[in-house]
């Protein structure tokens, strides 16, 4: 007897909860070889305004999280992407990558996850000083999360280039509101299902799929989202930087008109964590 | 022979408003939702709704600095340029009004309502919560904001809840009357409407019924302002009394508050669409009012942290 067969309704993660598009568009995906395989939310500026939101909700509680414990969440995100790295894999080969990159691809994401996991609790050994001063006390110079970051994913790769960008951010207690790839959104949908089952609090990071064209401006301009870290052409980091501008946020760009190696070492950096942290320096006197 | 029992009273004050659709109630109020409103209407809306907002602190620890920069709040809501009307009144417990007065001064048009009458509880002697009305009128407030006797309402002497109002109503004087039922204490809708009939019986033209005090797990839903919004357009259609509707509590963003507005135009209709006829008690109602506000005029969605609440961080 044949089954019916069933099939999935990709969903984007935002605020811990998997939604559709609050206008309820939806956009036709098709794999590598031009089958239907999906209808994907095309999420608009009230989606992106509404994930800013679960971001602020979550902010406070994940930033006053321990460094150890951001730490701990990271590497069990990596887990998950392990655990689930047979499906990932062949969720990219679905998408025209070849079985071996694909492999490489997901080997690379976790080995990031690991990597940024690492710093989570030796950034700051790196970052912060104690500065010398001329007087009887101490100079410190330490840093903080900056709130709400938005994520501009490459088109490709698809995974790596989005754990790539949001793992440094959201290593220090900044969240994330993130844009996946237009081309190849399914992945990012994916890997919500894993933030979902990470222990990363609900609105840490907040997936959402869609066209650029129509989200990017609202990334530019929406003033509660302190910093933007984008892989995005010159006429998308044009409109980044003039909305930012505005609202004075900092903005990252990854050229992804050039040929960038997102598999190598060089991809991997704790400045990549320094781009989305505020310095802040005290002064306390020396006792007697 | 009359019964005497709870349960009867209670029957014959239903028999005599009528009972509530709790069905339909829902059914309604789940569709203002879903209306559209856009670029002019809304920025209407949003204006009218800063118009309507009773500013309010109700704190153990509220202190007269607090509420002096409270009432500079209501006077200047934000920078020029915004173009925001001041608020309706600042609301604030009796021992503040004198301090309110000071800070506001007279003839702004921002009005000062004081919770009287042992609010939130009303658990205090009549002949002490009628004092502390006259107390409060004395110190200047312009309007009262009192709390109805729950238990007496629950336990079927109805009398005696109608007498107090009555009561409350002469110790006001000249200032405006808000009547609070305490929704979330009265249990039912029909028990919403018919506490609504008992005030609105013995109020004057101009005074209002309010659905809480905010100080209760359950606050101002539709629903409720619903079941309260058809009574009071059931008594002005049978006495020709208009009386004012204040929901109060749990109304944080702007898009509820204008989901009750919704409610209102197509209730009551426009003539209730004035802070004469309407308020919305809240805190932090305001800064989500002129968050949109300001989104409206510059096109780009605003943190919270421009206004002049949330001082965190994110």
């Amino acid at each position: 007897m044949s089954r019916l067969p069933v099939t999935k309704t990709p969903k984007p993660y935002v605020g811990g909860a998997f939604i559709r598009s609050e206008s309820g568009r939806t956009y036709p995906l098709a794999d590598a070889a031009g089958a239907f395989f999906a209808h994907v939310p095309q999420c608009t500026r009230k989606d992106l305004r509404n994930a800013v939101e679960a971001a602020a909700k979550a902010g406070p509680g994940w930033a006053k999280r321990t460094a150890y414990n951001r730490g701990q969440i990271l590497y069990r995100l990596a887990e998950m992407l392990e655990a689930r790295g047979d499906e990932m894999t062949g969720t990219l080969v679905r998408f025209g990558a070849a079985r071996a990159a694909a492999a490489r691809e997901v080997a690379a994401s976790v080995d990031r996850l690991v990597y940024y996991a690492g710093w989570a609790d030796k950034y700051e050994q790196v970052l912060g000083n104690v500065n010398p001063v001329a007087s009887p006390h101490f100079n410190f110079t330490v840093t903080e999360p900056m709130g709400i970051v938005g994520v501009i994913a490459p088109d490709a790769p698809a995974l790596l280039g989005l754990v790539s960008l949001v793992a440094p951010v959201i290593v220090s207690g900044n969240t994330v509101v993130a844009l996946a790839s237009e081309a190849t959104p399914y992945p990012a949908v994916l890997l919500g299902e894993m933030l979902a089952t990470s222990d990363l609090p609900g609105g840490v990071v907040n997936l959402l799929t869609g066209f650029r064209r129509e989200l990017v401006p609202t990334f530019a301009t929406h003033a509660h989202l302190r910093a933007l870290s984008a892989a995005v052409g010159p006429e998308d980091a044009k409109t980044l930087r003039l909305g930012a501008a505005d609202s004075i946020k900092r903005v990252r760009i990854v050229d992804a008109t050039k040929p960038a190696d997102w598999l190598s070492a060089r991809a991997e950096s704790v400045y990549a964590v320094r781009d989305f942290l505020e310095f802040k320096t005290t002064w306390h006197p020396i006792g007697a | 022979m009359l019964a005497k029992s709870p349960s009867a009273a209670l029957r014959r004050l239903f028999d005599a408003v009528g009972p509530v659709d709790a069905v339909g109630i829902e059914e309604r109020v789940a569709k203002y939702g879903t209306r559209s409103i856009k670029k002019h209407a809304k920025l209407w809306g949003l204006k009218t709704a800063v118009s309507m907002v009773d500013l309010t602190t109700l704190e153990g620890k509220d202190t007269p600095g607090k509420v002096a920069s409270l009432c500079r709040k209501a006077l200047q809501p934000h920078d020029a340029g915004l173009d925001v009307p001041r608020v309706a009144a600042v609301c604030v417990y009796p021992a503040m009004v004198r301090h309110a007065r000071r800070a506001l001064g007279t003839g702004t048009g921002v009005k000062i309502a004081s919770v009287a009458t042992a609010f939130p509880s009303g658990q205090a002697p009549l002949k002490t919560r009628l004092a502390e009305v006259r107390a409060a009128v004395a110190d200047g407030a312009d309007e009262i904001d009192m709390v109805i006797n729950r238990g007496a309402f629950l336990a079927g002497e109805f009398a005696t809840v109608q007498d107090e109002i009555a009561a409350v109503v002469e110790a006001c004087g000249p200032a405006a009357l808000k009547v609070i039922l305490e929704v979330s204490e009265l249990e039912t809708y029909d028990n919403i409407r018919a506490a609504s009939f008992l005030a609105m019986q013995v109020i004057r033209p101009g005074d209002f019924i309010k659905t809480s005090t905010g100080k209760t797990s359950l606050n101002a839903t539709l629903g409720n302002n619903q079941v309260m919004i058809d009574a009071i357009r059931d008594h002005y259609l049978a006495t020709g009394v208009a009386v004012g509707m204040k929901p109060a509590g749990g109304i944080r963003t702007a898009k509820q508050a204008l989901t009750f507005l919704v409610a209102v135009k197509e209730t009551l209709g426009d003539a209730w669409l004035t802070n004469m006829r309407y308020r919305f008690g809240a805190s932090s109602l305001l800064n989500d009012l002129l968050r949109q506000l300001a989104k409206e005029k510059s096109g780009a969605y605003q943190a919270p942290y421009y206004f002049s609440e949330a001082a965190e961080s994110y």
